[in-house]
């Protein structure tokens, strides 16, 4: 079902030279959600979101917003606006007049951008820093106030680039929280690009995983996580073992492989290392032909029978947590 | 004193000895000397030591002096406004339409390459261009543009111009481009975002960024162009007089007092000028 801000990439290629960085890449985007791009460094998702942005041309392809093709637009008129990695905040400006810059462009007059930038800068909680220049503000601040201009043109889309990484890992949990809160407040879409899946499957509606210029897989992040369809998937988004059984490929997640007696069915292995992560132990196991495994055991179940590194065990699973793999 | 040799201060003016060493001999000292000498009086023959105001009397009360101070400053404000037009404009270029970096690079260096030679020569080279039968009026005569030789080209002010433009453009393009490189790309993109225009980007964003650079420039050309003797006596074939040439005419008549206090007056002007630029942009982290 087609809705206002559908936001849709239409066999998008962009090629620098002879490399390939996206590569015919079509997809729909869920209307107003939050959608992550995750993918490992060179993988486009970089380039995909630059070219929505309009910061990156287009090599072949269209890209659709609301039913128009904005991919020939200059940038302020796709109805985008982008939050840039590093805000890009003008060092020079206060932060009220950062906010109220695209306002200015237009030529609004100083008393009507000030009052709209102010009132930006009351919903990211800002207002009182608002004189203050971004030199003097701590990281998480100047990603409040990069937010609140990259709002202050209404934009349809929000586009998102890598914008937690410069953060602590304190904030960087802290802001993900809002970006979250604000895009329900809001309701448009945000589209983050990311290389961290942890943040991809706790933020995003939609998740969009990248690899090699192309989408790997698409869906919520419940399902990509459950259901990987390819190998890289699995791998990239982490919690997952790659085993192979009879010739074929299956993703089983670490958590449901199980400690078992030596008669059940099942794998052999040696315990490599063992970590204590709070809720659960994870298990660094070397299975047969030398395949690396990872098992998650409940920490109460692992202190119940402790067991030391080098030791053999015999690890066992339901065969309804196999998942198979396309390749 | 054996307290003082141990304690931090000791240490400190230690480190910083060799700086006040050489600041206090190489300028204070001479600076010092020069205005003592600007009190003492002279005549025809002679000069003796005194502690008089004839130097400076004569120098604020002479309508000539004034003419050739007004006469530097038109000089300095001209070279300055051209070579600001062309450093912005150069070090634009090579930061933002220039791609790589190597070709940054390259194309820097190929500004710098005149500036290998002595600027004496590099003046000296326009003689042959701009000459009454030089290769600038040769080609609009066969141009047809003009049926006489242009006189103007050489030994004349604009000849005094060109020169400084010539000789001092570099120190503008050197430190604007220095400024500019370090703008963060990404400003620019944010901008082009929030709908600003080239022109409105180059307004808002660039020249804002860039002013710590233009005014470190801006002090070089000035600086340079209001201590210069040598370019005005050879660009004007001795017909223009500027505040350096009223100080080297009182040296060849060796009339040091009157030369120590022109001097004093044109580093005293030099300094106001500097202070004022100063106040409008802070360059201190460009430093």
């Amino acid at each position: 079902m087609r809705t206002k801000n559908d936001l849709e990439l239409v066999s998008v290629t962009k090629r620098y030279g002879s490399a390939v960085a996206v590569d015919n890449v079509s997809h729909l985007f869920a209307p107003g959600a939050y959608i992550c791009l995750l993918g490992p460094a060179g993988c486009g998702k970089s380039s995909t979101l630059r070219m929505i942005a309009g910061h990156e041309s287009v090599t072949q392809g269209s890209i659709l917003l609301d039913g128009r093709d904005i991919s020939k637009l200059p940038p302020a008129r796709r109805g985008t606006a982008m939050m840039f990695q590093s805000y890009a905040l003008f060092p020079h400006m206060t932060i009220l007049d950062n906010v109220a810059f695209s306002l200015k462009m237009q030529g609004i007059d100083k008393k009507a951008r000030h009052a709209r930038a102010f009132s930006l800068l009351e919903l990211v909680g800002m207002e009182a820093l608002a004189l203050r220049l971004p030199a003097q503000l701590s990281g998480g601040q100047q990603q409040r106030a990069a937010l609140a201009r990259a709002l202050i043109t209404s934009p349809q889309v929000l586009l998102l680039d890598e914008p937690l990484s410069a953060l602590d890992p304190f904030l960087r949990l802290r802001m993900r929280g809002e970006l979250k809160k604000l895009q329900r407040e809001l309701g448009i879409s945000f589209v983050h690009v990311t290389h961290g899946q942890d943040e991809a499957l706790a933020l995003a509606d939609e998740v969009v995983v990248m690899n090699n210029a192309v989408i790997e897989q698409s869906g919520t992040a419940r399902d990509v996580f459950n259901m990987p369809k390819t190998e890289f998937v699995a791998r990239f988004l982490g919690g997952h073992n790659v085993i192979s059984l009879q010739g074929q490929r299956f993703a089983l997640r670490s958590d449901r492989l199980r400690l078992v007696d030596a008669a059940a069915q099942g794998l052999d292995a040696a315990v490599t290392s063992t970590e204590f992560l709070g809720t659960h132990v994870a298990l660094g196991l070397m299975g047969p032909q030398e395949v690396a495994l990872t098992a998650m055991i409940p920490e109460e179940e692992f202190y119940a029978a402790p067991i030391e590194t080098g030791a053999s065990v015999r690890m066992g699973w339901n065969d309804q947590d196999l998942h198979p793999l396309s390749a | 004193m054996h307290r003082f040799m141990r304690s931090p201060m000791a240490a400190s003016w230690a480190l910083a000895s060799p700086v006040v060493l050489i600041l206090t001999f190489f300028l204070l000292l001479p600076i010092g000397m020069i205005t003592a000498l600007s009190f003492w009086g002279s005549t025809e023959f002679s000069i003796y030591p005194a502690f008089q105001f004839d130097n400076y009397e004569y120098l604020f009360g002479s309508s000539v002096v004034r003419a050739v101070f007004i006469k530097t400053f038109t000089f300095a404000v001209i070279t300055w406004a051209i070579t600001l037009v062309i450093g912005f404009t150069v070090a634009y270029f090579l930061t933002f339409h220039v791609r790589t970096l190597t070709w940054q690079v390259v194309l820097f260096m190929v500004c710098t390459i005149p500036f290998l030679t002595s600027n004496i020569i590099r003046m000296i080279s326009w003689v042959p261009f701009l000459g009454r039968n030089g290769i600038a009026n040769k080609t609009l005569m066969d141009l047809g543009l003009t049926q006489e030789p242009v006189e103007w080209l050489l030994f004349s002010e604009f000849a005094v111009i060109l020169a400084f433009v010539h000789l001092y453009s570099l120190f503008m393009v050197v430190p604007i481009f220095n400024t500019m490189m370090r703008i963060d790309k990404s400003l620019i993109e944010a901008a082009r975002d929030a709908g600003a225009s080239g022109f409105q980007i180059l307004t808002n964003v660039v020249i804002p960024l860039t002013k710590p650079g233009i005014m470190i420039g801006s002090i070089f050309v000035v600086a340079l162009v209001m201590g210069d003797f040598i370019t005005v006596r050879f660009m004007s074939g001795s017909q223009v007089a500027n505040v350096g040439r009223l100080i080297s005419n009182d040296i060849g008549l060796l009339q040091y007092p009157s030369a120590a206090a022109t001097a004093v007056v044109l580093l005293c002007t030099v300094l106001i000028i500097i202070a004022i630029m100063l106040k409008f942009v802070d360059i201190r982290k460009e430093l």
